[in-house]
């Protein structure tokens, strides 16, 4: 057994350095690429959704409140950070507004995932006794009254109210979101392997019997959505980052369901599944199906369906079939591990093998 | 101040929007309290109606294409629930909301590749346009026929409920599923007669409610479909009267939020905090049957 722990450490560090290495010459030869802003986006996807499938895979609480979460982070980091010489052109409406701070940027990143527990414990203590389904609607409820409180007119002066938020810092390498997402999805594998992550799990199985066995039904279902919250408003920054500006008409409910789907094809219940998937995901729809939307001739016939919209159609055809004939989606809930791999690669030598030796038997 | 004649008139607009709330709401409580499900396609059904009439009414006199319009939000109501829930019966409830979520997003995807995502104009009514002076009153047909054609349909359902066999199976199977199957009731014919009266009603509304409003769009049918099921959850879901009687409250106070331009953007957070504070103070509504969870 140590043998394979020595082994495994020796082929992640290995994976580590190649990825890394890859980063870095895709950063310097095509920062402004499509696969640079793949890269990007689905890194923070990643992370958005490993924050959603903490709640719905691992506590099972429904939740569809993720993207008030990320909206809250998104905003407090547009406010704090925007320098202070730019807040008369942003804040052009409201006399520069009433914010007279400018924050580094890991600052606002980490203040964005605070504010974002903060509002989560004020739904969390009302609405986390509520069971499934009613849970998920009043957290879809919360998502869309705090996009009202954001647009609202008196409190334009900090939140600019419909308007947009831009001039705020960037990434100045693709290599930063990578590395930030990467780091909080390791703050959750090992938040999901301590004893905090089998009380979550308890709790998914079954929460009568999980709070027969002394787990604290109140407490643990809140530590589990503060911890999504928190990384939901990081995952927000980050996404504001990304994207350069940020307002509030974005962030509907359809967010929610996107990183939902997102979930769903990884697999609920494993972390790698929700990376895999975001990185499918976001690769597909920005990039790979993208020839779906623009008519084309193929062997001299032009395909006279495929034209604007018709990618989004396919794309939701085949989240469909996953939803009804692979439930389990991609990993189901089983996770990385090098020794999966290796099975997976010795599997068919190891039949034909086995049947070479039934054979000559 | 403002006169009487404006408060008059807002509470007539929220009683025609509170109407159509009512009508989607139906929907949403039958096919709750037989199948425990979030029917979040619901609102994208209605949308669908709306699309259905812009394309029905290019080709065909309006007298032709209300039926077909209808018969087709039927149908497509009958598909899904066959299609997409069906293959779910045992599966975790989860799975089959999330079942809900793609179908809802495939149909926006769908009405936005069909559409080219432009809003398109709806076809006037010409029977529905017409105003009427009622002493110092102006109202539109459409305001006075909404109401009551709602409150006719609901009366004909709770009859149909009540005195119906098709009424007493759907009773049974929202009493108790298992129960009811043994029994000899054909479940799956109830859930589907469960979704014909849904979507029917739906289509209805669709009909009403563009009418009014004047032009439908890919993403428009979300926020009723949500507002009506926050009315079928005011009202205790499951019960029908209580789904109207929640919808009509809904739509009365958005009416005369929205007449306040400081506070209009609250409009639609209003009716979520409606809903959380039901939830958290009478979970069961207000006629709701009280559940409880069973180990």
């Amino acid at each position: 057994m140590m043998g394979n722990k020595k082994r495994d450490f020796i082929l992640s560090l290995i994976l580590a350095a190649v990825i890394t290495a890859l980063l870095v010459y895709v950063d310097k030869e095509m920062h402004y690429s499509m696969l640079a802003s793949v890269i990007q986006k689905a890194s923070i996807y990643a992370l958005l959704a490993v924050s959603l499938n903490l709640l719905n895979g691992f506590t099972g609480l429904f939740s569809l409140g993720q993207a008030g979460f990320m909206m809250l982070g998104a905003y407090t980091y547009a406010i704090l950070t925007i320098p202070l010489e730019q807040h008369a052109s942003v804040y052009q409406y409201f006399n520069g507004g009433i914010v007279n701070i400018c924050l580094p940027a890991f600052v606002g990143v980490i203040a964005a995932g605070i504010v974002a527990v903060i509002f989560a414990w004020l739904v969390g203590k009302p609405c986390l006794k509520l069971k499934s389904d009613y849970l998920a609607i009043a957290t879809l409820g919360f998502a869309e009254i705090l996009r009202a409180l954001i647009q609202w007119e008196v409190l334009g002066p900090v939140t600019n109210a419909s308007n947009i938020l831009k001039k705020f810092p960037k990434f100045d390498s693709i290599l930063t979101p990578v590395i930030v997402c990467a780091f909080c999805i390791f703050l959750v594998v090992l938040l999901i392997n301590s004893s905090y992550g089998r009380a979550f799990k308890a709790i998914r199985e079954d929460e009568i019997a999980a709070e027969a066995m002394g787990i604290n039904l109140a407490k643990t279902k809140m530590q589990a959505f503060l911890t999504s919250a928190f990384f939901a408003g990081v995952g927000g920054a980050l996404l504001a980052m990304f994207q350069a500006s940020v307002q509030a008409r974005s962030f509907t409910s359809a967010m929610t369901y996107e990183i939902l789907l997102i979930v769903v094809i990884g697999g609920i219940g494993s972390i790698t599944g929700s990376i895999i998937g975001s990185f499918l995901y976001i690769a597909s729809s920005e990039w790979w199906l993208r020839f779906l939307d623009d008519s084309q001739t193929y062997l001299g016939v032009n395909i006279p369906f495929m034209r604007g919209g018709f990618r989004m159609v396919v794309f939701s055809v085949v989240i469909m079939l996953i939803v009804l004939f692979y439930r389990q989606g991609i990993m189901g809930t089983r996770e990385f591990s090098w020794q999966g791999i290796i099975d997976f690669f010795k599997k068919p030598f190891a039949k034909r093998k086995r049947k070479a030796v039934e054979d000559n038997g | 101040m403002h006169t009487a004649t404006y408060y008059i008139d807002l509470l007539l607009s929220g009683i025609t929007v509170g109407s159509l709330y009512a009508l989607i709401a139906i929907g949403y409580t039958m096919v709750y309290g037989i199948l425990r499900l979030i029917n979040f396609a619901h609102g994208d059904i209605f949308m669908m109606a709306g699309f259905f009439m812009v394309y029905a009414s290019a080709s065909m006199p309006m007298a032709v294409s209300i039926p077909v319009v209808l018969v087709m939000t039927v149908l497509l109501g009958v598909l899904i629930e066959r299609a997409a829930y069906k293959p779910l019966r045992s599966a975790p409830r989860m799975s089959v909301m999330i079942s809900a979520i793609g179908v809802s997003y495939l149909l926006q995807n769908l009405a936005t590749y069909i559409t080219g995502g432009l809003a398109r104009p709806y076809p006037e009514i010409a029977l529905l346009k017409k105003t009427l002076a009622v002493g110092s009153l102006n109202v539109k047909v459409i305001t006075i026929v909404t109401p009551l054609l709602t409150i006719l349909l609901v009366v004909a359902l709770v009859l149909f409920i009540n005195h119906t066999k098709t009424g007493m199976a759907m009773r049974a199977v929202s009493k108790d599923f298992d129960t009811a199957r043994l029994m000899g009731i054909k479940v799956n014919n109830v859930i589907s007669a469960t979704f014909v009266i849904g979507s029917f009603l739906a289509g209805v509304g669709s009909i009403l409610y563009f009418s009014n409003y004047g032009q439908v769009s890919p993403m428009i049918g979300a926020m009723p479909g949500l507002k009506a099921f926050v009315a079928a959850v005011f009202g205790g879901i499951g019960s029908i009267p209580g789904a109207v009687l929640g919808a009509y409250i809904i739509g009365v106070c958005e009416s005369l939020i929205k007449a306040n331009d400081t506070i209009a953007i609250f409009s639609n957070a209003f009716t979520f905090a409606l809903l959380i504070l039901v939830l958290l103070f009478k979970p069961n509504g207000m006629f709701g049957e009280k559940l409880t969870e069973k180990v």
